[in-house]
């Protein structure tokens, strides 16, 4: 609590108001608003009668405009939604000095300067998208590694980042996750880390000595009980992991040793690598995992290496919230709206590390043309490119002679509609004003 | 003017047929021109194919040169030849049909099923690859034809009864016959349906090619006579036909009944066809598959043995080896060459229906034809030969090509006319079809491209269509313009920003064609008389029969005496003609905008430093381009579209991109800032060149009684009245952010822009209200005012800007970096602090103290903590420097003011440049263990890892200086990578998404009309229209209806 809100429920208190009610009311409101009224204060949730009584108390009176005048005003405009429910809250906060005939005029001039806002038809939006996330291309960096937060996680940001996102790979070069977590979890900083623990993969090698003896022709495992009680992992589940190989295996004062079936080198020397890379606990694919404080106080853990599927069934962890940088994973586990949304946030994100200003608009036309046929398809050759319908336009792009050959052998027609098939045969290009037929009459016509 | 569009293109392969349809003649001769310097006739230039020497004309058109477009000719391979670019594609076609037959091995139904999947990704007009590859997958794995059996006799007796029971075993016999395409006639004959293609016509000797063809086809495929092929058809008399080649020939005589044909063979056999009568004409249709008793038997058998009626042909395995030899591997294990005839005898077999399941299209491409027996040649306007200076003729490339394919042509027919050795004949026809394979692609893998004589290898077909210089990127994308100029571009304040100055010299060469009318033909007749070398005057006249006259110091008086209306008049650029102005690279739209043209003296573009920002304009040697408008609709459409004034708003981020730069800001920061008082003199020399009529009232008198005007005041002369508008400028440190109250207009720092009915009543003009990116006047101005108000302020705020800080004056040069003793002594202190804590972290490192950070090595840790540590030294030096110099320093104001520079580069210039570094760390390469031999090994301190303590000025160290420019160049490096990165970048997405457009009823479609967006962007705004991104500023509002602030 600040020191004005301390003012006001001081004040409410020398009102009469109990104290308890009046933090209530100082923590959304601020003196002038307080003037507002009764619609607020039930907003709040405070019953009626004590609204009532508080009113009173202050001495206010209702005003003209209720809550529900302006809900129901706003949303009868053809506003979008985002922008209704900034101008419903501003609305809100002035709603002592409105009158029902300026709520009118606000919301028509809104309604006004939002259809003057609107896009004209046959616009060329795929060009200017294009154009206004290649244009900052140049000013970007290349090669930039940040961490995410003041750990120790590299990810990949700036212009290779935008490239890569683009390119629709299957997987980013800095795969990485930031899980969030549920109650105690979230609150307890212990509870945190053992969960980012217990999620982080650990190989064999990562707790023991694999040596291969080629003496008698076994493997020798020496265990690490320092590393195995600082992972919280205890010897029987290592001892299992490699029983599960089921070779012959001999136990002896902290040393395992595993012989081969038919005492060759070559497998000696196989199984050695298999043994050392066995996956005894956390999740494979998740390298590193760290323990940070988010904004809103709460305690979430940042991966380095992503397992979207895996990390959605550990306990504690709050799936909703938890997101990866790996675009195809999200398209994989969450469907290709969620791909969508991901491929916004990762650019937008991206752009505006960068300090880069692009309007979200743009992004959003990439990301569903990326995606409209319902897999996420990549900016080039492999994907949108290279699957238009024009033959002209996939041979002006790239690989020109193998699209040509193909489109003889499958008979393919050019309907030239796109812009560069236009181009290419000299012909005025169907979009914004070459779109659009007008034929001046003759001037002895007109006369 | 309606003008006619192309609609459609269709692609597909030429058939032999087509090639010589379409050729305008054989060509057989290898030599271009003859001794007389003339083309040779049949030749590979002859004047059939088009003419490229002037004087001459075309053969088949008549046309001279420029105006035949040239015509293809054609080259009758002496065998055929597989076309390389198709040569993966007919192996596969191999693997997947019969060897005998000829059919697609696959079960009907597979193929029904194929069938349609290919249908339906067409009409979705998706991709067939993905079927098709599946087709040739699934073919390739069965190894027994089950269309066409190997017969083998036995005794037939009785079957046919049988057949004809109503048993289940005969019903069902019949139907899985009937599905397999044959019917089952009364008799139980079976055979195939018949061929409804007609063999040939014989009311007259079959004259058109197709027929000849299909004729001469016939006896090769059906009856092996393969010595047909370039056989002579001829009426013997009316009843007999004769086809001969040589001393060989067969006869086609027709019945005295005309009911039947008869085949006579040279070994006395002879066939017999049914005629078909249609009106006078008779047909002889073509009977292929009469399904013998033999083979009846066969299938009776098999299926009343209950195994499956298909089976019979084993498929051999065929291998194929790059680029264009087949073989089969024979049942002993032997390699048996496929010879190109081999393979288009094997892909003629395959029926239309099946073709159709490799994704081809049987009308526009057969499978036979990737087998070449007719080579087409481009006319020679396509190939045209330049002549040197020598007088000798250089032919193109193909042309070279083309000789070569011609030479072992004739050598491969005189060899195999001759009877030559089997060994010499297939040792030409490789070197034939090599020579056809490097004539389409010279940069085959796996063969050496072919030579020019002096080494270089040749470009032929792929080579001359593909890459960025290639036909489709190079002179179909883009295309050499007329009618553009190009030149070094400097500033020039004093002109609007929609202008551009364009020196006379180039005014004078770029012409712009006006129709001389009643109303402008006086004013025409003066500009031809002024000639074509003084201004504004006119270089051509076109006659009102469309002649073209050179206007010339001769001619210029008579023809503008001549001059009349009709005429037309290729004037000189003149003041207020619109043109298009551009700067490379086009990065975004506002690369290219519209200007209107101010001649001036002088040799280089002139341009107003406030439209720098959307070119990415300097003056240190730019250069721009200038194309001039030749159509009316073009000049309006520039004028509606492309004017600066209508680009101010960026659509990136729907700010003002167009503002105020370097000098600009700092004027008008210095005007505002504070109080500063200027006597009416003062005021009015400033405000000189702006169109004012009242100065408004003076804000107060000085202390000798005159009165005085503020700063604040002068600016608001130049805002329009009625202008409303509250912002942070620059200089805000974001008290509010920091937990500190927001004074507002009564900030320190003067931070808090507040405009009140145009006039500034608080805060200081900066970057944030007139530079470009971010100008928040600027952009207020052009939403309630529009582009010409915008402009206006503009160009007065330029104005302004300079008259001010010419008259205060401002320069910054190398004492103004100076920071007094005590300064540095501060500076130098604070570094050598850091210097040391550097040193006690890394002994805390060598004595293994310093604990890792988490997921960190201890090397890592300690890097990180050193790297922190003088980093913050570095910003601590520059805060010290910042509060020596004091704001008043040039440096600062134009830091601080968003002019020019950064804190940084003041800190780096005065104080200390600080650590240099290479992909984010110290600089660790070089020596062993050590970066310069000037320290120790294992050096780990602050100095040997590339820390400069020295500033700028002071001058850095020799290591100093070498650590600097390590860093320097891998910035170099980052900028030579990162423009071709995200040039590349940049194509891709064009190429992605241009198609794509907002339609009538909001949606964002691309060319098939598949919905992308059902509203652009969500909410259907152009961000170019919105306030940085918001369609409606409700803030702004509610400030007018309630004059609520919120």
């Amino acid at each position: 609590m600040d020191a004005g809100e301390r003012d006001i429920v001081r004040a409410l208190e020398k009102m009469g108001i109990e104290r308890e009610m009046a933090e209530l009311v100082a923590e959304d409101f601020n003196v002038s608003e307080l003037k507002a009224g009764r619609d607020e204060l039930l907003a709040l949730g405070i019953e009626e009668h004590y609204a009532d009584d508080i009113l009173k108390i202050l001495g206010i009176e209702e005003s003209e405009v209720k809550f529900s005048d302006i809900e129901l005003r706003v949303n009868m405009s053809s506003l979008p939604d985002k922008i209704k429910e900034e101008l419903k809250s501003k609305l809100r906060v002035v709603r002592r000095k409105l009158s029902r005939e300026k709520l009118d005029s606000i919301v028509d001039r809104a309604e006004r300067e939002y259809e003057k806002a609107r896009v004209e038809p046959r616009e060329a939006v795929g060009i200017v998208a294009a154009q206004s996330i290649g244009e900052p291309g140049t000013q970007m960096t290349l090669r930039t590694f940040h961490y995410a937060g003041v750990g120790a996680i590299y990810i990949t940001l700036g212009l290779p980042r935008i490239i890569e996102i683009v390119d629709a790979r299957k997987k980013p070069s800095t795969p990485a996750m930031k899980v969030r977590l549920t109650g105690e979890y979230a609150s307890n900083r212990h509870k945190a880390e053992m969960l980012a623990m217990g999620i982080e993969e650990t190989h064999i090698r990562d707790v023991a000595k694999v040596e291969s003896s080629t003496e008698d022709m076994c493997i020798r495992v020496y265990l690490n009980e320092r590393e195995l009680s600082r992972r919280g992992i205890e010897e029987g589940e290592v001892i299992d992991k490699i029983k599960s190989l089921d070779m012959p295996i001999q136990e002896e004062d902290g040393k395992l040793k595993i012989y081969t079936r038919n005492n060759s080198y070559h497998e000696l020397l196989r199984l050695e690598e298999r043994v050392a890379n066995m996956l005894v606990h956390g999740i494979e694919g998740i390298r590193r995992a760290i323990v940070r404080k988010s904004q809103d106080g709460e305690y979430m853990v940042y991966t380095e290496g992503s397992a979207l599927k895996k990390i959605s069934r550990i306990e504690g962890v709050d799936f909703s919230r938890t997101t990866t940088n790996n675009i195809a994973e999200i398209a994989d586990v969450l469907g290709i709206e969620a791909a969508r949304n991901a491929i916004i946030d990762e650019m937008l994100n991206t752009l505006e590390e960068q300090g880069l200003d692009v309007d979200a608009r743009h992004v959003t036309l990439i990301a569903d043309a990326m995606t409209v046929d319902g897999e996420v398809k990549q900016i080039g050759r492999h994907g949108l490119a290279g699957e238009k319908a024009s033959v002209l336009s996939r041979a002006a792009f790239e690989v020109t002679v193998d699209n040509l050959l193909e489109a003889a052998i499958h008979g393919e027609t050019d309907e030239l509609k796109g812009v560069t098939e236009n181009v290419i045969v000299g012909q005025p290009i169907r979009l914004g004003t070459g779109a659009v037929e007008l034929v001046a009459k003759n001037y002895s016509e007109l006369r | 003017m309606r003008t006619k569009r192309i609609k459609a293109i269709k692609f597909g392969l030429l058939s032999p047929t087509e090639i010589r349809k379409m050729s305008a003649g054989k060509v057989i001769t290898a030599d271009t021109y003859g001794e007389d310097g003339f083309p040779i006739e049949m030749g590979l230039v002859n004047q059939q194919l088009g003419v490229i020497d002037p004087g001459l004309r075309c053969k088949t058109c008549g046309g001279r040169m420029g105006e035949c477009p040239g015509h293809f000719g054609h080259i009758e391979l002496a065998a055929p030849v597989i076309h390389v670019g198709y040569a993966k594609l007919v192996y596969r076609i191999l693997t997947a049909t019969c060897r005998e037959c000829g059919r697609v091995l696959l079960s009907e139904g597979e193929k029904r099923r194929y069938l349609e999947e290919i249908k339906q990704q067409r009409d979705k007009h998706a991709d067939v690859n993905g079927v098709v590859k599946q087709v040739f997958k699934e073919a390739a794995k069965n190894e027994v034809c089950m269309y066409c059996g190997e017969y083998f006799s036995i005794d037939a007796e009785g079957l046919d009864d049988e057949l004809n029971e109503k048993s289940s075993v005969g019903s069902e016999l019949r139907e899985r016959i009937e599905d397999r395409g044959f019917t089952v006639s009364k008799n139980a004959l079976f055979r195939r349906e018949i061929d409804p293609e007609c063999l040939f016509c014989w009311s007259r000797v079959p004259d058109d090619d197709a027929e000849q063809m299909r004729l001469l086809e016939f006896l090769m495929r059906d009856f092996e006579l393969t010595w047909v092929k370039d056989a002579r058809i001829s009426k013997k008399d009316d009843k007999t036909l004769v086809i001969a080649r040589g001393k060989r020939a067969v006869e086609f005589s027709l019945s005295p009944k005309r009911d039947r044909v008869t085949l006579n063979l040279e070994d006395g056999s002879s066939y017999e066809f049914p005629v078909k009568k249609q009106g006078t004409e008779l047909f002889v249709h073509n009977f292929r598959w009469v399904i013998t008793d033999k083979e009846r038997v066969y299938i009776l058998k098999r299926v009343l043995d209950k195994l499956s009626i298909y089976c019979g042909v084993r498929q051999k395995q065929i291998k194929y080896e790059k680029p264009t030899t087949y073989k089969e591997i024979d049942d002993d294990g032997k390699e048996r060459r496929l010879m190109p005839t081999d393979v288009r005898e094997r892909l003629e077999r395959i029926p239309d229906e099946d073709v159709e399941l490799f994704g081809m299209d049987p009308k526009n491409a057969r499978p036979e034809w990737m087998v070449l027996t007719v080579l087409p040649v481009p006319p020679v306007t396509a190939r045209p030969s330049i002549t040197l200076e020598s007088g000798q003729r250089s032919e193109d490339d193909l042309t070279h090509k083309l000789v070569d394919i011609i030479r072992i042509n004739q050598r491969f027919m005189e060899n195999r006319d001759a009877g030559a050795p089997q060994l010499i004949i297939e040792d030409l026809w490789e070197l034939l079809q090599y020579h056809v394979n490097t004539y389409f692609d010279n940069e085959i893998p796996g063969i050496p491209p072919a030579r020019h004589r002096s080494g270089r290898p040749l470009k032929t077909m792929a080579q001359r269509l593909k890459g960025k210089e290639g036909r489709f990127r190079g002179s179909l994308s883009g295309k050499r313009v007329n009618f553009s100029a190009r030149t070094v571009i400097s500033p020039d304040p004093d002109i609007e920003i929609d202008e551009v100055g364009v020196p006379e010299e180039i005014a004078k060469e770029l012409t712009i064609t006006v129709n001389v009318t009643e109303r402008n033909l006086e004013l025409m007749r003066e500009t031809v008389r002024r000639g074509s070398k003084n201004h504004p005057g006119a270089n051509y006249v076109r006659r009102a029969d469309g002649r073209k006259v050179k206007v010339t110091e001769s001619n210029h008086e008579t023809l503008a005496e001549e001059l009349d209306i009709g005429w037309k008049v290729e004037r000189h650029l003149v003041d207020g003609d619109i043109v298009l102005f551009n700067r490379q690279p086009s990065l975004h739209r506002l690369s290219i905008m519209a200007h209107y043209v101010r001649v001036m003296p002088g040799k280089t573009f002139r341009l107003n430093p406030a439209v720098c920002p959307p070119y990415n304009a300097d003056y240190d040697g730019d250069e721009m381009n200038l194309h001039v408008l030749q159509t009316e609709e073009a000049r309006a459409e520039a004028k509606i579209l492309m004017e600066v004034q209508r680009n101010i708003i960026s659509p990136r981020f729907g700010r003002p991109i167009v503002g105020g730069i370097h000098d600009y800001i700092t004027g008008l920061f210095l005007l505002t800032m504070g109080d500063r008082k200027f006597n009416k003199e003062e005021a009015l020399d400033i405000l000189r060149d702006i169109d004012i009529d009242a100065l408004g009232e003076p804000a107060g008198v000085m202390s000798d009684g005159s009165p005085y005007w503020t700063g604040k005041q002068i600016f608001s002369v130049i805002l329009p009245p009625g202008l409303n508008l509250q912002f942070r400028g620059k200089v805000c440190e974001r008290c509010e952010e920091r937990g500190l109250r927001c004074e507002k207009e009564k900030c320190p720092r003067e931070a808090y822009v507040l405009i009140r009915d145009g006039k500034l009543i608080s805060g200081v003009i900066d970057e944030m209200a007139i530079g470009s990116f971010k100008g928040m006047i600027i952009d207020r101005i052009f939403r309630v005012r529009g582009g010409e108000a915008a402009k206006r302020f503009i160009k007065n705020a330029s104005r302004l800007a300079t008259n001010y800080i010419l008259r205060a004056g401002f320069s910054f040069g190398i004492s103004d970096e100076d920071i007094p003793r005590e300064g540095k002594e501060q500076i130098s202190e604070l570094i050598e602090e850091a210097e040391q804590k550097v040193e006690r972290l890394i002994m805390a490192y060598e004595a293994g103290e310093l604990e890792a950070l988490p997921g960190r090595t201890l090397e890592e840790t300690l890097e990180l903590l050193i790297m922190q540590e003088l980093g913050r030294a570095r910003d601590e030096a520059g805060e010290i420097a910042g509060k020596y110099l004091g704001i008043e320093n040039s440096g600062v104001l134009m830091a601080k003011s968003g002019a020019r520079g950064s804190i940084l580069n003041l800190t780096q210039m005065a104080a200390c440049v600080g650590q240099q570094s290479v992909r984010g760390e110290r600089i660790m390469r070089g020596y062993q263990d050590r970066t310069l031999p000037h320290f120790k090994h294992g050096d780990r301190s602050a100095d040997a890892r590339g820390f400069v303590r020295s500033s700028f000025k002071d001058g850095l160290s020799p290591a100093e200086y070498f650590f600097h420019a390590i860093g320097g160049r891998e910035a170099l490096v980052d900028t030579a990578v990162r423009t071709s990165q995200s040039g590349y970048f940049q194509r891709r997405l064009i190429n992605a998404l241009q198609d794509l457009e907002v339609k009538y009823d909001g949606t964002v479609r691309e060319t098939q009309d598949t919905v992308v967006q059902f509203t652009y962007g969500e909410d259907g705004v152009d961000p170019s229209k919105s306030v940085g991104g918001k369609s409606v500023d409700i803030d702004e509002i509610l400030r007018e209806e309630i004059g609520a602030s919120t």
